[in-house]
């Protein structure tokens, strides 16, 4: 990787930091979190609450379920040369009582997944441009860390 | 009772990768449908589309693109895009019109022209849209059905061997129907040399897109019986309703589900949600059922929908499969046409095709793939947006 700068793949949906977190928002009428951010009307049908406040989500949850992407996808995808395929999770999330999907780290594969593990949100790039390093948000099975 | 109409007449134009414009398509199966009516197109007052998104302008305004194809001849015209489900929108709008009493007889038609490979979103840097957002990350349509299937694994210990009994069996039917677009015959050693697309399914597993058209004409009882035509099959019930909040299932296009962290998970699944409106207002129930269409996006899918249609309980649509209960001849023959296994969607015709299958079968000329004695049929679909439907045809 070279020494470009880095820069979120989508401004304002995740904190940058060491141990980053997705940004949500979360209704001031009824608690309900979403992802990506709505901060204009709830889609809860019992609540009519215009009112929202910026939370980061968990950064840990449990495989809903898993997969892979063998081949390229069409843009706006940007893949690398050669493709190399990559894992997906679809992660739930306790508190927010939600699942969120992304990518799976490198090097992990479906053959490393399984329904229920436990897993984090890392950060790693998803492609780069001409000015910097976009990252995005990916999963990460939580045991990697001891590694 | 009072609530339903009439087919009259069924047409499709074969489906398969012709490269033609979809106008084409629609015109013959429009051509086909009107013939099989012994209808006059003059007679048709209202013609309703399915719009297909990736032919430009036309087909933004299907119903009048089709109307002008055929000749303009003062029908009024409506067009309905929602995505799988336009078909049986663009039905549901020419029932409407029919039972308000402002039309006797119309022609309901959608056809497609898909572009090769993955279907993908508009361009330009769009994180706003959802489509967008996911094809950027890498997500694409194969890994919904991917992620479904993976948890018929996980919690009812579905195989490989039964996805690929699914294609198997779709593929042996679907051989036998001229309008299919893949008449091959494929063995399970086939499913498993194709190549995986998105753990666990297989090329062969996951649906193509196709070109094709499909057209129904259809008419108030009064008019049916006017003609001659009182004992055709009849459309019982339309269902086109949206999914329930919260919503744990993560649909396509999303990135995330909704969070139930305030309202609660509902209790009725978006899929299962769909049937179970058209079984309500047909007033029967999934016992009356003697054959099913439902969206094979994947094989695993077709398994999805069966336990959505209650032909079977959660979790136990494979062991159906396996008893040989959804193969013609079995107890609940599951796509008789071939599904989209042996078809590829062809996103606005898919639903009308469904219709049209029943259609057929229901009037006891579906040949080699007849279900015996076939009473009540039912569709089930669903695509981007919330958008679904099932229809209910008897006889």
């Amino acid at each position: 990787m070279s020494g470009k700068p880095q820069a979120p793949a989508i401004e304002g949906w995740f904190t940058m930091a060491a141990k980053p977190h997705l940004i949500g928002t979360r209704c001031r009428g009824c608690g309900t979190y979403f992802f990506p951010k709505q901060s204009h009307y709830c889609r809860n049908p019992a609540c009519d609450s215009t009112e929202f406040e910026e939370v980061e989500l968990s950064r840990t949850g449990h495989v809903w379920s898993y997969t892979n992407a063998c081949y390229k996808p069409p843009e706006p995808f940007i893949a690398p040369e050669p493709f190399e395929p990559y894992a997906i999770a679809a992660v739930a999330l306790e508190k927010e009582q939600m699942v969120i999907l992304g990518q799976v780290v490198t090097g992990i594969g479906v053959a490393d997944l399984k329904v229920g593990m436990p897993m984090e949100l890392v950060l790693e790039p998803l492609h780069e441009t001409d000015e910097d390093i976009k990252l995005t948000w990916k999963w990460q099975p939580l045991a990697q860390q001891a590694r | 009772m009072a609530k339903e109409i009439a087919i009259l007449g069924a047409g499709m134009h074969p489906w398969g990768k012709w490269g033609h414009n979809f106008v084409e398509y629609g015109v013959a199966a429009a051509r086909e449908a009107l013939a099989d009516a012994g209808v006059s197109w003059r007679d048709v007052t209202f013609v309703s589309g399915g719009a297909t998104v990736r032919c430009g302008y036309p087909g933004y305004v299907a119903g009048a693109t089709f109307a002008q194809a055929l000749g303009w001849q003062g029908a009024e015209v409506n067009t309905s895009y929602a995505a799988c489900a336009s078909g049986s929108q663009a039905l549901a709008a020419a029932r409407n019109k029919i039972l308000a009493g402002e039309c006797e007889v119309a022609l309901v038609i959608g056809a497609d022209t898909t572009p090769k490979g993955f279907l993908a979103p508009a361009k330009g840097y769009r994180p706003e849209d959802p489509d967008w957002v996911r094809f950027y990350l890498g997500i694409t349509n194969p890994t919904y059905f991917a992620l479904y299937a993976r948890r018929r694994m996980d919690l009812y210990g579905d195989t490989l061997a039964d996805f690929a009994a699914v294609k198997v069996k779709n593929s042996l039917i679907g051989s036998r129907n001229p309008r299919a677009r893949y008449r091959k015959c494929f063995t399970a050693e086939d499913v498993a040399a194709s190549a995986v697309v998105a753990d666990p399914l297989r090329l062969m597993d996951i649906c193509a897109t196709s070109d094709g058209g499909a057209a129904l004409i259809v008419s108030s009882l009064d008019y049916a019986r006017r003609i001659g035509r009182g004992d055709a099959p009849r459309v019982a019930a339309i269902s086109t309703v949206t999914p329930t909040f919260a919503s744990a299932v993560v649909e396509m296009p999303d990135i995330a589900t909704d969070s139930a962290a305030a309202a609660g998970v509902e209790a009725v699944s978006y899929r299962a949600s769909l049937p179970k409106k058209a079984y309500e207002e047909a007033g029967i129930g999934p016992e009356d059922v003697d054959l099913a269409e439902v969206y094979d996006l994947s094989t695993a899918l077709e398994l999805d929908w069966i336990e959505d249609l209650m032909l079977a309980p959660r979790g136990e649509a494979a062991a159906l499969l396996r008893a040989g209960d959804t193969a013609l001849g079995g107890r609940i023959p599951v796509n008789v046409s071939g599904g989209l296994a042996c078809f590829g969607e062809a996103v606005p015709a898919q639903a009308l095709a469904q219709v049209c299958e029943l259609t057929w079968q229901l009037r006891g000329q579906a040949g080699d793939r007849q279900v015996e004695g076939a009473k009540v049929g039912i569709t089930a679909n669903q695509g981007l947006f919330g958008h679904g439907s099932s229809v209910i045809v008897k006889r």
